[in-house]
């Protein structure tokens, strides 16, 4: 009988500055060269088990810890941040923020160069290390000559020059398109399998992880583990629902359609779910008891585009020849890999750089030669990061900045203000700093600050960055409700969820040009343009391809109704 | 988008490039020392004929360093100002001599010892400058931090700065999309503004430019530590090249240098040459 390589025993841990521990008795045991999946909403201590098994914890954030914790033999929360860095290699989720060196051989060394390894030695193993991930031929580049994907293929070299026997990943997708996110997967699986390597990684988006196939899906929810199992199993409960963790969409679909889920269909992946005659029959039938969609037919331009084009240098266009329309009351997702042109989009409609040529319309008016300010008032611009936009401690007057300088009296100020926080969710908060809320509250605060200038249209760059099932639906949620009450919302988003279950229309680009501008479900059941656009085709297509269902977007419209009709009822 | 930094690498093919970054330190290090010592004009112009020739050899255009050339003219042109409102006879009390070129009211007459001197001080200056600008604008950033080890820094801090180095055009990009986000809730930052209200406008995009600073810090710093940084007292470097026949004759010339200029400077028994006798 093997010894596990990594062995929690009664660990709980709590942080310095909180009140209650943040994982409770813990038991864990993961066996060498084992693919081990940590799943959990934010806030459930997933990461935490992670910093623990690095050693971030106690070196960089201490804390109390009770238990026992054995990593590769060592007593890893005495035995330090150092001595644990040969035994386990952490890839964090950003792979901006951890490229240390200056390139891309001195970033892979990094690690080496702790260990004063002589320079000879170094080169040797970069080398080697580099070839493993597919990054050899770019050893002198700088990061920003590198592809999201490239980036993380060098962080991971990184933490292989150390021959360590763990490797974890922290939220690995977080930061990527999805097809680079696809590949991150693949590349990780590859290395599991040639190098035997114990692989443990921490994610929320399930289905993309279960892309390629994990061993068992440890599942955590306020500092407990809450299930332990192999993948179908999880799969085939009411776990994922329970705890606030999508499950796949297939499966979703499948439970609408009344079929029962087990163990032994193989769920865990699309490609080895197996699915009765009878079964399939099921979800024809409930496909075709469709209910009749209401289109709405009135249709008023309020943004357009024409011919738009632009580069920050001569030879390289960013963005080129770019010509559409946004009706009003629409909600719209603008897809693409990093770099494809859509910040820029936004930015040219703001007013922040100005076309080299096009013309850019709202309400019917050329806005071409209007300031930032004026174009602020119709178009709101909400930025990924909030704590880039917020710039007031408190959050009455983060929020009453837009209309501070309008000559409004302090009562119609605090009228409006306090209105738009009532929208928004936040009036119980409204004397707060903001520096109480969390993440997610912040970003409401961002968007509250926007919408009480009273915009038409509001653009959100990755409005759901970063953010769980739970909060993702609520973020999402109260888009909608906003668009309803007749704002028009355009988002940049690398999450397929999103495009697909709220945004109808979907324009995506590629190398600076609109290439689609059709409906989203059509865009992700069209394997070549998904390629082209570096998108992730959605699991439903496969489905409606197994059931016969033509043409398979139908599918993919049927269940979004569906599935809105779920979560407007809440169950 | 291009952010643009006021000093940074300039890489090319030179002889100044090919040598390695502790050579350029060491050799800025010795010959900044030999131009401070000395007061001496000839010597003065002698190392500022070596400085140049360095320039010239570094391929490296005027126009692409301007900025920093117009930034040290203006602070010369202080510098000098300032020297002679404090003590306008300085020139007179080392040279010994008074030949007055332009009588002005009070103490402020201006002589010619007290020109001379002043032209020795932006001499010094002007000798130390483009050795200075060769050891940033043609040392490859990856050699900075070993260079500063080298030649007895701690590995520690010679990371920092260069580390901070790197994160210039980051913050940089951070700095210009708080600042349109801020422009499009209505905050100007242009000149029609009264000055205290820009002043307080600017501190709007402070502080999330600051807070989001502190997290890139602490995402490196993690990401640093779990790597190893900081395990050993000593570390290696991947990008630090070794000695080559240039880089000896190089530091030979640096030390040769400052020999001469002491032993020239000090000849007479005075750090000062003085035409004036």
């Amino acid at each position: 009988m093997p010894q596990p390589i990594i062995s929690f025993s009664h660990f709980s841990f709590q942080y310095r500055a909180q009140k209650r521990p943040t994982l409770k008795d813990i038991n864990l045991d993961i066996m060498p060269g084992e693919r081990v999946l940590i799943a959990g909403p934010s806030g459930s201590g997933k990461s935490t088990l992670g910093s623990c098994i690095n050693g971030l914890i106690p070196s960089s954030f201490p804390g109390e810890v009770q238990g026992t914790l054995r990593v590769d033999g060592v007593d890893a929360p005495k035995a330090g941040i150092f001595a644990l860095s040969n035994h386990v290699g952490t890839v964090l989720q950003d792979p901006d923020g951890q490229f240390i060196g200056l390139t891309v051989g001195e970033d892979i060394a990094f690690a080496l160069e702790n260990d004063c390894v002589a320079q000879e030695e170094m080169k040797e193993t970069v080398r080697h290390v580099s070839s493993l991930v597919g990054v050899e031929s770019h050893l002198g580049f700088a990061p920003h000559e590198l592809s999201g994907g490239q980036k993380q293929r060098v962080s991971i070299a990184g933490v292989m020059v150390d021959q360590v026997k763990v490797l974890l990943f922290d939220e690995p997708l977080a930061n990527l398109d999805p097809q680079t996110g696809k590949q991150a997967i693949e590349l990780i699986d590859e290395i599991q399998r040639r190098t035997g390597t114990t692989v443990v990684i921490i994610e929320h988006r399930l289905e993309d992880v279960l892309w390629r196939s994990v061993d068992r899906i440890v599942l955590m929810d306020e500092g407990c583990i809450v299930a332990d199992m192999h993948p179908d199993e999880l799969l085939s409960s009411d776990l994922l629902a329970r705890h606030g963790i999508r499950e796949p969409l297939y499966l979703t679909a499948l439970r609408y359609a009344g079929v029962t889920v087990r163990p032994q269909m193989r769920p865990a992946q699309a490609s080895t779910l197996t699915l009765s005659d009878a079964q399939t029959q099921q979800v024809r039938d409930w496909f075709l008891r469709a209910p009749v969609r209401e289109e709405n037919a009135e249709k008023r331009p309020l943004l357009e585009v024409e011919g738009l084009s632009f580069g920050y240098t001569s030879e390289r266009r960013t963005l080129q020849d770019v010509s559409f329309s946004i009706d009003r009351g629409e909600m719209v997702s603008i897809v693409g890999r990093n770099g494809a042109g859509k910040s820029t989009l936004s930015k040219l409609i703001c007013g922040f750089e100005t076309p080299q040529s096009g013309v850019i319309r709202f309400e019917g008016e050329d806005i071409g030669a209007k300031s930032i300010r004026e174009r602020a008032e119709k178009i709101g611009y909400v930025m990924q990061n909030p704590n880039q936009m917020i710039s007031k401690t408190m959050i009455f007057d983060e929020v009453a900045l837009g209309i501070s300088r309008r000559g409004y009296s302090k009562e119609e100020i605090r009228e409006r203000v306090e209105e738009t926080l009532r929208i928004c969710g936040l009036y119980p908060f409204r004397n707060w700093p903001v520096s109480a809320l969390s993440f997610g509250q912040k970003k409401r605060v961002t968007i509250a600050s926007v919408l009480v200038m009273g915009p038409e249209l509001i653009i959100l760059d990755e409005p759901t960055a970063g953010q769980d099932f739970r909060h993702y639906t609520e973020i999402m949620e109260f888009l909608r409700s906003l668009n309803d009450r007749g704002v028009t919302v355009a988002m940049i988003t690398h999450d397929m969820h999103l495009m697909l279950e709220y945004t109808p229309r979907a324009l995506v680009f590629s190398e600076g040009r609109l290439i689609a501008d059709q409906r989203a479900s059509q865009v992700l059941c069209d394997p070549k343009l998904v390629e082209r656009a570096a998108l992730k085709e959605t699991s439903l297509f496969g489905l409606a391809n197994r059931c016969g269902i033509v043409p398979p977007e139908a599918l993919a419209e049927r269940f979004i109704d569906a599935d809105r009709e779920v979560r407007a009822h809440g169950c | 988008m291009a952010a643009k930094t006021v000093l940074n690498y300039l890489p090319r093919r030179s002889v100044v490039h090919e040598l390695t970054g502790t050579t350029k330190l060491a050799f800025f290090l010795l010959f900044t020392f030999a131009g401070m010592l000395t007061y001496d004009t000839r010597v003065l112009l002698g190392l500022l004929a070596v400085s140049l020739l360095a320039f010239r050899a570094s391929r490296i255009r005027l126009g692409e360093i301007r900025f920093m050339l117009v930034f040290m003219a203006v602070f010369l042109l202080l510098n000098n100002f300032f020297v002679f409102v404090f003590n306008p006879n300085q020139g007179t009390e080392i040279y010994g001599t008074r030949h007055v070129l332009l009588p002005l009211p009070g103490r402020f007459a201006i002589t010619a010892e007290e020109l001379f001197y002043l032209l020795n001080i932006t001499l010094k200056y002007f000798v130390a400058l483009p050795v200075a600008i060769l050891f940033i604008s043609a040392t490859d950033p990856s050699e900075f931090a070993a260079s500063l080890n080298s030649i007895g820094v701690s590995y520690r801090v010679g990371y920092s700065v260069s580390i901070a180095l790197r994160y210039i055009p980051d913050i940089q990009r951070d700095y210009h999309s708080i600042s349109q986000a801020q422009q499009a809730r209505g905050v100007e930052l242009g000149k029609k503004e009264p000055l205290f209200t820009r002043l307080k406008n600017a501190a709007g995009i402070l502080l999330p430019l600051i807070l989001s600073s502190l997290a890139r810090i602490d995402v490196i710093s993690n990401a640093m530590e779990l790597r190893g940084f900081g395990k050993h007292k000593k570390r290696t470097w991947y990008a630090q090249r070794p000695f080559a026949r240039n880089d000896y004759l190089a530091l030979a010339l640096g030390v040769l240098l400052l020999v001469l200029s002491v032993v020239i400077t000090f000849w007479d028994g005075n750090r000062f040459f003085n035409p004036f006798l």
